[in-house]
């Protein structure tokens, strides 16, 4: 089989998609044609940073550009989203304020993805990068698991993820995520990055309200905690993450995943949990 | 009929056959014996070592190659093509190592050599390869396993396995010998293996080639002295076989 390449002539999208290049293992008869930039109509990110949702934020050193996608990837992914692993699983904590600027364009955004009943992604940096990439990967786990009559490691799926991204390191993508899982290994908790990190670890926050995140995370977490004990710790970091970073608001969505996969624990507007605390203290 | 439709691999005969592939798999029958046993803990491969010319140095042909550390295959047929198809599979097991963070599991690695040997029968200008592979190895989770391949690409799951010349002899002593006590222990299936082959191999224990894997050890090549040493220990049990029948018949 002779497969022809032209790497500009080909979408690096259409490329992607089609059944072989998507395939799992490497074959060295074909060659790795994941194209040029992206196409004309495809990935780049376009318009202004008005129009476009996103989660990141203006970079104020550089005031005078209005293209936000020549600039380098300094600027911070506007959202708080973190993960721990503890003796029950893996917990996993966002919120949802999505922000254009500092227009708040959007309270209720969905930053945890569902890869598979056991895997989860959290978003952070380019929405459309998050969920575009995060899909891939869903399909691709599930051709794994069709192939192999398993289910994919999260150290393989991260590994997926990271790879696919890294082809395109430079060109404009933002995406910092977690992949979070259960396999046969134990809880999984990886860090994947567009810059092409990929690190394991028991506990991570990412975006402009991580420090917060970590702060309070930092000062609670155990290897034995209970699941209520976790929860509680997640909501609380988040909230205190929205609390002083303007970048982060609006509810916090908490998963926990377990042996049998990942449950929705709570959806919990920060006002709300505002008093809550207020009138516990 | 034969003669209009066997010169190209990617025609069909009128009656179904792919006679590019089947004449491949006379290739195989004419190779030298392989024979594979899955034990309990154990997975043997024993193949018939071809003589050697005198000036000939005698380690450079093996048909017994490791893929990685918990898996090894041996062929029959074609060397040179074997040769092509264990570096594809060796490449293939460090790629997965490297992607999934795994090692392979033996099933995947057999699929993978099968879904090259069945491009091989589908594409223009190329030939099948004309070698059957028997794969040993231990999962991830301590399952032995043994599959065979063939040059169509289809593969198999196998208690006990012959391939090459021969092989229908092997494989119906197989059939009778293979029970739960013959496996029972690592050496009784090693001493399988080389009843197996001493079968169909000609002057008995420097004619055989064995290779064992263990649970969670690397492929181990047994020394020709090893061997000798099971071979006598089989005669001596065979002797002594007699001796019962014969003591049973003279009371």
């Amino acid at each position: 089989m002779l497969l022809v390449h032209h790497t500009f002539s080909k979408m690096a999208l259409a490329s992607v998609l089609s059944g072989d290049s998507a395939d799992f293992s490497f074959d060295s008869s074909q060659s790795f044609a994941f194209g040029g930039g992206p196409g004309p109509s495809g990935l780049g990110l376009e318009g202004t940073p008005g129009d476009s949702l996103s989660f990141s934020v203006k970079n104020p050193l550089c005031v005078g550009d209005d293209d936000g996608v020549e600039r380098k990837i300094e600027f911070l992914h506007g959202t708080t989203t973190l993960a721990f692993k503890f003796q029950h699983g893996v917990i996993v904590a966002v919120d949802s304020r999505a922000t254009a600027g500092s227009y708040i364009a959007s309270q209720t955004v969905k930053k945890v993805i569902e890869i598979n009943p056991y895997l989860l992604g959290t978003m952070a940096g380019g929405a459309a990068d998050c969920s575009f990439w995060e899909r891939l990967l869903a399909r691709q786990c599930r051709i794994y698991e069709l192939r192999n009559k398993e289910r994919i490691s999260v150290a393989a799926a991260s590994k997926l993820l990271a790879n696919m991204v890294y082809q395109y390191k430079g060109m404009g993508l933002s995406m910092g995520t977690m992949v979070c899982g259960w396999d046969k290994r134990g809880p999984g908790l990886y860090y994947v990055d567009s810059e092409g990190n990929r690190v394991c670890g028991d506990l991570f926050a990412v975006g402009s309200g991580s420090m917060y995140a970590y702060g309070v995370m930092d000062s609670g977490v155990r290897h034995d905690l209970t699941v209520e004990e976790a929860c509680e710790l997640g909501r609380r970091a988040i909230y205190q993450a929205t609390y002083r970073d303007a970048y982060s608001g609006g509810q916090v969505n908490l998963y926990h995943v377990h042996s049998e996969g990942w449950t929705r624990i709570s959806q919990d507007d920060v006002l709300v949990l505002h008093h809550q605390y207020k009138d516990q203290a | 009929m034969a003669a209009r439709y066997d010169r190209a691999i990617t025609v069909f005969s009128p009656d179904g056959h792919l006679f590019q592939v089947e004449y491949a798999q006379e290739a195989v029958k004419k190779g030298s014996t392989a024979v594979g046993i899955r034990g309990k803990d154990i997975v043997v491969l024993g193949v018939e070592k071809k003589s050697v010319a005198k000036l000939q140095e005698e380690r450079t042909v093996r048909k017994i190659c490791a893929l990685d550390e918990h898996v090894c295959m041996a062929f029959a047929g074609l060397t040179a093509d074997a040769r092509i198809v264990i570096n594809r599979a060796r490449v293939e097991c460090q790629s997965h190592r490297l992607t999934v963070e795994d090692p392979v599991t033996v099933e995947y690695i057999t699929r993978y050599i099968a879904t090259l040997k069945q491009r091989y029968t589908q594409s223009n200008g190329r030939r099948p390869f004309g070698i059957s592979a028997l794969i040993v190895g231990f999962d991830y989770d301590g399952t032995p396993r043994l599959y065979q391949t063939d040059p169509s690409g289809t593969y198999h799951a196998w208690k006990a396995n012959a391939i090459g010349r021969s092989a229908k002899t092997v494989r119906e002593f197989l059939e009778k010998n293979y029970t739960e006590e013959a496996i029972a222990g690592d050496n009784e299936a090693i001493k399988l293996a080389i009843k197996a082959l001493l079968e169909v191999v000609q002057s008995g224990g420097k004619n055989i080639e064995l290779a064992v894997i263990r649970r969670n050890q690397p492929l181990k090549i047994l020394e020709s002295k090893e061997i000798e040493t099971l071979v006598t220990e089989i005669e001596k049990e065979k002797e002594e076989e007699a001796e019962k029948k014969k003591q049973k018949k003279s009371t």
